[in-house]
């Protein structure tokens, strides 16, 4: 059960990522991302994120595509554009990358017998749920980064509005 | 529920994910295709980190992808600014035209 649904996951995960790069126009290319973003919270589901897998749909397909998906509408950029030049130098890097990782990844020793008999966070049979282990060690151990992070997002949210706007028109002293 | 898939799976599918989105600014001109791509690397780390917290047995992983998400979110934001402020000057989504800053 668990090898099926992951190979369905990651199945359209990698058709989507790649349709996502393919498609000459950005309308399709959000919507695939879309399906990709749906399908990695379904991952998340089966490695026992849920809380994280709620987060996956709320904020990135509910608010960053949407994002994305209103700026492309706003300036209607349906105009065919081309591909680099040089696609196939990029491809080719692309798929030398891909062995390397392949035989990193074969060569290593990933097996993590050693570690499971360390204390179970992530399954233990305790009454605690995801959300409840997620936001105990966020408000605990990384509460400074959280609040870093909540600064970030300040940050992000002046500098949109500043960037985005219209120049205002000059105010004259009468 | 055991989980029987392997960890490296999870590896090889996340370095897929990832070196798609690299592939991806390497050979497109649209900007708003590049962003994209980014958004796909970020999301090819996080299927890594959630699936270390899943075999690590440690919940710190998924506090990581939290924190790896508001820096996505906050990086459409400015991106996007930076495009439509962009757009503004230069009608046009190439990144080839876009070189004020060129010497």
């Amino acid at each position: 059960m668990g090898i099926f649904s992951f190979f369905y996951f990651a199945t359209v995960i990698v058709l989507c990522a790649i349709l996502v790069v393919a498609f000459r126009n950005p309308v399709y290319s959000v919507i695939s991302l879309l399906v990709l973003f749906f399908h990695v919270a379904g991952l998340f589901v089966s490695l026992h994120a849920e809380f994280l897998a709620a987060v996956q749909i709320i904020v990135y397909a509910g608010a960053i595509l949407v994002l994305y998906l209103f700026v492309v509408m706003l300036l209607n950029l349906k105009r065919d554009d081309s591909y680099q030049r040089q696609v196939w130098i990029g491809v080719g890097l692309g798929a030398a990358a891909l062995g390397e990782v392949i035989y990193l990844i074969a060569k290593a020793k990933l097996e993590p017998a050693a570690l499971v008999n360390r204390v179970s966070q992530v399954t233990s049979g305790t009454q605690e749920g995801n959300t409840e282990m997620v936001g105990r060690l966020l408000y605990t151990k990384y509460l400074f980064p959280f609040e870093v992070a909540s600064l970030i997002l300040l940050v992000a949210m002046i500098g949109a509005i500043l960037l985005a706007k219209k120049a205002l028109p000059e105010v004259r002293d009468e | 529920m055991n989980n029987l898939v392997p960890l490296s799976y999870y590896m090889i599918l996340s370095g897929v994910v990832f070196l798609t989105g690299l592939v991806g600014v390497l050979i497109r001109r649209n900007i708003i295709i590049l962003l994209l791509s980014i958004e796909l690397m970020l999301n090819a780390t996080n299927i890594n980190f959630v699936a270390f917290s899943y075999y690590l047995h440690d919940i710190a992983g998924q506090v990581f992808v939290f924190f790896a998400l508001t820096v996505a979110a906050a990086e459409v934001a400015v991106g996007l600014a930076i495009f439509i402020a962009l757009y503004r000057g230069t009608p046009s989504v190439n990144v080839e035209e876009f070189n004020l800053m060129k010497g």
